[in-house]
């Protein structure tokens, strides 16, 4: 059962019209990661909307919980959900984003309201999580800790660096979730490197392993609630989000050729009438 | 005082401090024993980790901390440091400007008999070129305590330099550290001799001998490498007109590369430099190595000397040109 009441149609209409403003931002300037944020939508509407403590007029209070974007270059759908959330102004993103002289650099910057963490290297995320989660044993707070990661990211080494010392450390208010698309810049994740078994291989580094649908709330809302209830277990928690890279634009779907280019006017054009019949 | 390694200096110094401040949390990649951060887990294990032998993770952890406020060293060899973890630390310390100190011992040749894949003689290099990030290197077991003190009370991402070897102790209690500020710890006219670290010490040794010769030389300790003391190596062309720059690093990129550019294009004066000439290091004695690549005394002396020749031969060419 769900603990507080969210209105998901309502969060649906905020997917759908995200997707558009992700292929229209990065249209514009032409650059830009738009397959893997079409992924992450409803997984940062439901973060925002749904589950974590933050103060929009304080975005540095204490007892917030942090998210770290691994995957840095998944700006466009990460500042969209923040503005959506309330930290900034959805008109200066959509004017600032990777332009000069704005903050809203083309990784994930702390310069933007609510982004706590500088990356843009795959693979170092993780590890401030852990740092940040350690944090809270010395602060005496009781703050949670979500990194998200890439599928693809996961074939660096220092991600099981890391998942080695955040069970060995039982940092259980520690979340990763995977954002497996199944896609990387140059073709399948599987094909290239595969990272399967994922279950056997978190499980055998000592984490609490939740594998969902990535793009339904129900069960996104679910997998979050497992793990804060399983804090006090000491295993730190991957949520494992099936999903599809390019998400609701048919010819994008499964492409990698979309994860680090921005559609042309005439793909754009015939991608938002896709979305705009979606239901 | 006996001659000691400069990472004792660091090791001993981190436990006082951890008793003056809370927000000290200390890491190694399990060489805590060799780094001298032990003398910290001993006192304080809720604030130390041994993350194992996973560098990258450590520096990305610490990061992580020290955003949340805390004043975080992480502890390795040089090598293992900055090379392993360069990429964590180029993003996660020095583009969040994040308030991480790295501290590495076993810096240059005179790791000794580990030979080439322990001695660090690139670590200068590509520390100092990152943003943000500040480079220092204790000239003995005294200035390491000093400069642990002054980077732990000072923001921000900090590289300090740490031996295995020990160094001859040439400062006193009483001498104060002063970041960005070079020492002169001799004066002359003839010739200025910069140099960090161990090579100070030889370079002191070279400048008695010059003596000898009639030549005065000002030696200067130079344990902020970034940002180094631009005044005071102005000062120097301008006062004797040839500067000679020795380092325990690669001639490529390190302190002598740096005060080359200053200099060319504030005050151009004939230059020396003693460095590793872009080889990799070897096995054997401390001091056998210095003497292998030239970092010793004697050769400090030679090149000294034809340093003042070109001098010499430059004012007379100046002469005649006029």
């Amino acid at each position: 059962m769900l603990k507080t009441k969210v209105d998901i149609s309502y969060l649906k209409k905020l997917a759908r019209e995200m997707r558009k403003k992700i292929l229209i931002m990065t249209h514009e300037v032409n650059s830009g990661h738009p397959g893997g944020s079409m992924s992450l939508v409803e997984i940062m509407l439901s973060l925002y909307f749904y589950k974590i403590k933050y103060d929009t007029t304080n975005p540095l209070w204490d007892e917030r919980d942090r998210v770290i974007i691994s995957k840095g270059h998944a700006t466009p759908v990460v500042y969209l959900t923040l503005a959506k959330a309330g930290f900034f102004d959805e008109n200066d993103l959509m004017k600032g984003f990777r332009r000069f002289g704005s903050v809203f650099q083309g990784h994930v910057y702390t310069g933007v309201p609510g982004i706590e963490f500088n990356t843009g290297s795959l693979g170092q995320g993780l590890s401030a999580g852990i740092g940040i989660a350690l944090s809270s044993r010395y602060k005496k707070k009781d703050f949670n800790v979500y990194v998200i990661l890439g599928d693809g990211e996961i074939q660096e080494g220092s991600i099981w660096e890391a998942a080695m010392f955040a069970s060995h450390h039982k940092i259980d208010n520690l979340c990763a979730i995977i954002d497996y698309n199944k896609i990387q810049e140059n073709g399948f994740v599987n094909e290239i490197l595969s990272i399967e078994p994922l279950k056997d291989r978190w499980e055998s580094f000592g984490w609490n392993y939740i594998e969902i649908d990535g793009h339904n709330f129900e069960q996104i809302f679910e997998a979050l609630d497992a793990f804060t209830s399983s804090k006090g277990q000491g295993k730190p928690t991957v949520i494992v989000a099936n999903t599809i890279k390019g998400k609701g634009v048919s010819f994008m779907e499964y492409n990698h050729t979309y994860h680090g280019r921005a559609l042309n006017k005439e793909e754009l054009e015939k991608a938002l009438q896709e979305l705009e019949g979606e239901k | 005082m006996q001659p000691k390694p400069t990472r004792d200096g660091f090791g001993e110094e981190l436990v006082s401090l951890g008793y003056e401040n809370e927000k000290i949390i200390v890491f190694s990649a399990d060489l805590e024993d060799s780094v001298r951060s032990e003398y910290f887990k001993f006192k304080f294990p809720e604030r130390f980790y041994n993350v194992g032998i996973a560098e990258q993770n450590m520096v990305g952890i610490a990061a992580g901390l020290a955003k949340e406020g805390f004043i975080t060293f992480v502890t390795s060899f040089a090598v293992f440091l900055t090379n392993r973890a360069y990429d964590f630390i180029r993003i996660s310390v020095c583009y969040n400007n994040f308030n991480v100190k790295l501290c590495a011992s076993h810096a240059g040749v005179t790791v000794g008999e580990d030979g080439a894949t322990a001695q660090s003689l690139e670590d200068i290099a590509i520390m100092a070129v990152l943003p943000n990030m500040r480079v220092v290197c204790p000239v003995d077991y005294l200035e390491a305590k000093k400069i642990t003190r002054f980077i732990t009370n000072e923001y921000g991402p900090f590289y300090m330099r740490l031996s295995r070897a020990p160094y001859p102790i040439i400062t006193s209690e009483t001498d104060k550290f002063e970041f960005g500020k070079g020492k002169i710890f001799m004066e002359g006219e003839d010739l200025t001799i910069i140099s960090y670290g161990i090579t100070v010490s030889e370079s002191l040794k070279a400048a008695e001998e010059l003596k000898k010769d009639g030549i005065s030389a000002r030696v200067i300790n130079m344990s902020t490498i970034k940002p180094f003391d631009e005044q005071l190596v102005l000062d120097s062309a301008e006062k004797t007109g040839a500067i000679l720059v020795v380092e325990e690093h690669e001639i490529t990129n390190g302190l002598g590369s740096m005060i080359a550019r200053f200099l060319s294009t504030k005050k151009p004066v004939p230059m020396e430099f003693i460095a590793v000439n872009d080889v990799f290091g070897v096995s054997g004695k401390p001091y056998e190595l210095l003497e292998h690549f030239g970092l010793d005394y004697k050769n400090i002396y030679n090149v000294s000397k034809k340093l003042l020749k070109r001098k010499k031969s430059n004012s007379s060419h100046k002469k005649n040109n006029q």
